[in-house]
Formats: structure tokens, sequence, C-alpha cells
């Protein structure tokens, strides 16, 4: 009775309820789409975009507005700055990125250290899920909902230009559609992801599922499936451990995630290792 | 199948810059079969896009099938992404134009009968990447068949291809040329041009076109390959040539 009533527990504070329920439901869509952010080798524009939105975040803190409108016009305008920095055929493109990354991290952080800013840089930047409201609440179900659709309905395009983009074309799936409607499902879940993790965590939970499944070499459905659920358990897992421990609920849940990636690589050169051994001497 | 047919006219390709390949100008009958013939960077996979729909003319005109079947080289897939062979051909299902529902049944049964005549039905869940290069390009054949594009565009479809498939794929090329569909395959290796109806040698720019007997002169094939080939002209039958490239692949 003791087990059961140490998993009920954190279900029985809304604060804590309200916290579950974002993971569950964002983890659930975000593990999805992590995995064809990482099978597009989007990873580093994912964390652009998210490192990217700190001004619009602290702005909205500022304005007193919910972290959401920030975060969506952050993430807007991070994309249109990197767009046109990475237009200057004198600089590659990573280093334009690189630098007007650098360059809005360093204005949130100005913007958020100002005298006048309210104390909450930190949860800006890590997160606090057990600060969600029920507005948060409903914003990340829509999400859930909106988002599992798209993916459903996008799925046989992203196998398509993910297997051979130049094919996909002549197949009637123009490619930079396909890239462009998942860049703006990336761009949407961050905006309404960040209330949880953060805008430095908040990649954690998009790409740490993927890595921790992408090793058993699953079909991509099934491996999509496998990455909801690590992001889930992880999510419920970080919950948890930052009820049971005291720690950051945004790094606690950061940090579980990370560790179910750490693990996934650690089978995957655990079975490297087994494959040299078995192999029969010349 | 309606009669589909291909034609350049002073066509000039580029990607932005300046122009990669100037002066193409050829006209294809549906049903016959086209060899782009040329070296490394003689811009055979650009006239390949152009034909394809992803680059447009600099200048010049360019007519062309608006749902070609584009075959790239195989290794220029993503061949860790975890896709079976059977899923690969079913992709040929989305030019029907219903991207956004499952595949129906009729289409996996189209799928697998395609499988079937490039002869890999029984590898139909065998991972893509986990095929050799042969059985890949075969897979792509299918993914065409079930799209049932009349014009094919293949991309150095017999490069490190083994002998086996490459026979396989040859025979399947004569299939489905005697159905009508229009075949462009680009290819460094001048013996399996002379296979074709037509050669068009690419340089930068176009060198010839035309029938590959009385077009394959010795002098075409040095100035299609500068220094990257070594003819051998005996005087009796064809001109036989053999690309540096080609000749340190096999060793």
């Amino acid at each position: 009775m003791d087990l059961l009533d140490t998993l009920l527990d954190p279900w029985r504070s809304g604060i804590e309820r309200r916290a579950l329920l974002e993971v569950i439901m964002l983890g659930g869509l975000s593990g999805a789409l992590g995995y064809w952010v990482t099978t597009f080798r989007l990873s580093y524009p994912a964390e652009s975009l998210a490192h990217g939105m700190l001004p619009g975040l602290v702005l909205a803190a500022l304005a007193g507005v919910p972290l959401i409108v920030g975060g969506a016009g952050g993430v807007a305008v991070a994309a249109a700055a990197v767009a046109l920095a990475s237009r200057d055929p004198r600089i590659e493109a990573d280093t334009a990125t690189a630098v007007v990354v650098t360059g809005l991290l360093g204005l949130g952080g100005l913007l958020a250290l100002s005298p006048d800013a309210p104390a909450r840089l930190e949860e800006l930047l890590f997160g606090d899920p057990l600060g969600v409201t029920d507005g948060d609440l409903i914003a990340a179900a829509s999400l859930a909902v909106v988002g599992a659709a798209a993916l459903a309905v996008l799925h046989r395009p992203l196998c398509a230009v993910a297997l051979d983009a130049h094919g996909a074309g002549t197949l009637g799936i123009p490619p930079a559609a396909v890239r462009f409607a998942l860049l703006a499902l990336l761009a949407a879940t961050l905006a309404v992801a960040v209330q949880g993790l953060g805008s430095l965590l908040v990649l954690a939970v998009l790409v740490a599922p993927a890595v921790a499944v992408r090793p058993l070499g699953l079909p991509a459905a099934r491996a999509i499936g496998w990455a909801s659920a690590v992001a889930v358990i992880s999510g419920i897992a970080g919950i948890y451990a930052s009820d049971a421990f005291g720690t950051a609920a945004g790094a606690s849940v950061a940090l579980a995630l990370c560790l179910a990636a750490a693990a996934g690589s650690l089978a995957q050169a655990g079975r490297g290792v087994g494959r040299l051994r078995s192999r029969p001497s010349q | 199948m309606t009669a589909a047919s291909v034609a350049a006219r002073d066509l000039a390709l580029s990607y932005g810059g300046g122009p990669v390949l100037v002066d193409v100008s050829f006209a294809l009958h549906a049903g016959s079969s086209l060899c782009l013939l040329g070296p490394n960077g003689g811009g055979k996979t650009t006239l390949l896009r152009a034909l394809a729909g992803e680059l447009e003319p600099a200048t010049g005109t360019l007519e062309r099938d608006p749902r070609p079947a584009y075959l790239a080289q195989t290794e220029r897939t993503r061949l860790d992404f975890p896709v079976s062979a059977l899923d690969v051909a079913l992709m040929g299902s989305l030019a029907t134009g219903r991207w956004w529902l499952p595949a129906r049944r009729a289409e996996r049964a189209a799928a697998h009968a395609a499988l079937d005549r490039v002869g890999l039905d029984g590898q139909a869940g065998v991972r893509f990447g986990e095929l050799s290069g042969g059985q890949r390009q075969r897979v792509l054949l299918a993914r065409a068949l079930v799209q049932d594009a009349r014009v094919l565009l293949l991309d150095e479809p017999l490069a490190g291809v083994d002998p086996a498939s490459a026979e396989q794929i040859s025979r399947l090329f004569d299939e489905l040329r005697a159905e009508g569909r229009t075949l462009i395959v680009s290819t460094h290796d001048v013996d399996s041009a002379r296979t074709f109806d037509r050669v068009l040698c690419l340089n930068g720019e176009q060198v010839a076109f035309g029938d590959p007997a009385p077009t394959l002169t010795r002098e075409v094939l040095e100035r299609t390959y500068g220094g990257e080939i070594v003819v051998i002209d005996d005087g009796d039958g064809p001109v036989r040539a053999i690309t540096v490239q080609h000749h340190s692949h096999s060793h």
C-alpha cells in the first residue's frame, strides 16, 4: 500500500497533477515529432529556435501576457533572423545561425536582467512544469491533438522524402513543402512546450526520445510509438523524482529524458561489443 | 498509355551561378531509350534533375513529362532509414495524390506485383538499406512501376551493380520500352551506351546526339571524356573505349 500511495501521491496535488498531464501530452507529441526532427537532421535548427525565442519569452513576462504568446513571437522572429542571416553567401549557414542565436540569447539575458524585469529568468531558461496553468494545459491538449493528426496525415510523405527527396518530388510530394510543414509543427511545439522545460531544456523532450529508440532499428511507425512512450515515461519519472528528492521539476524531466537517451546509446554500444566478441576468430 | 515525348532546344541549365550545361538540343519519342554519356561533372545528373522538374531552364526550352519517375543513385538515398522493400515500392502509389491516407489493399497488391516483376517479392520485408546495390535499384524500379510512370529517369543504375542484377535490370529495360515507356539513363560506360536507341554525349555542353553506332566515334568520345578515357580503335568493328574512372573502379 505504501508503494501505491507513493505512486498516487503526486496525482492528489493539483499542481503536480497538472505537471504530469503537461508532460504526458507534450511528451506524447514531442517524442513522435522528435523522431522526424532527428531523421531530417533538424536538431540544430530546433535548438537554435528554442534558444532564439528567449527575448520573446522575456518580453511576454515583462508585459504580463501568457508565455505562449511570447514563445510564438520569439520563434517567428528567431526563424526570420536565421533565414535572413543564412542568405549571406559569404557566411556558412551554420555560422550565421550560431551568431544570430547567440545574439538573441544575449539580448534575452540582457532584457531579463534589467532592473524592471520580474525575477523569472531561471524559469524562462529552465522551465517550470509545476507552474503550468489550466490555460497551458488547454494549449498543450490542443497542440497534442492537432500535432498528432498532422503527423498521421504526413506520415507517408515524410517517409518518402526522408528516404529519397529527389524521387519524392516526382511522386508529387514536394520535399520543401514537407520540410516546411515539419518546421511549422516544430515551432508550434517549441512555443507551447517551453513553459514546462524552458528555452534551454525544451530540446531534450524532442531529441532525447528519438536518440533512445533509434538504436533499436525499428520500422518508422513503431519507432515513433516507442519514442512517444519514452518521452511520456521519462516525463512522469522526472516529476516523480522532483517530488521525491525536492529537485527542480523541469531539470528533473530533462535529466530523465537524457538518461533514457544515454541508456539507448549504451545498449547499442553493448550490442556492438557483443557482436565483435561473438565473431569467430580469423 | 498515351505517347510521351521529351525534347530540349538550345537548353542551358544552372544552379544559380554560371551555367553548368549549355547548348543541349534533342528530341525523343515515346517508347524509346536515351543514354546520357559523359564524365563526372559533365551535366548528366543536372539534365536528369531538369527532366524531373527540379530545375528550370536558364535559357532555351525543355518539353518534359509532367510526372516522370526519378531513380537516384541508390547510395544517395538514406540507407539508414528503416523502410522495407515493400514500403519503398508502395511509395509509388503516392503519385495517385492520396498521400494523406494509408495505402489501400489494391495498392499493396500492386506493390507486391511490382516487386515480383523485378524478382524481389520474396524480399518484400527486407530493409531497403540491407539489400545489395542492384537489388535496391530493382526496388526503385518497382516503385516506378507502381507509379505507372511513362518516363523513367535513371541516374547511373548499373554503377556498382552485381552482374546478375545488371542482367535483370537490362531485361526490365527492354520490357519497359516494349510497353511504350521512355527510358533516359545516365552512365559512364561506353559499351552499355550502344544498347540504347539514342545517345546524348555531354561534357558541360552537348558534344553529340544520335544513334549510338555512328555517334560514338573516337573524336566524339575524346571530346566527351577529355583525358579521362582510353580509346581503342583497331579499325575493325566499333570503337572501344575504357573510361579511366570506370577502369580504376574495376580494380
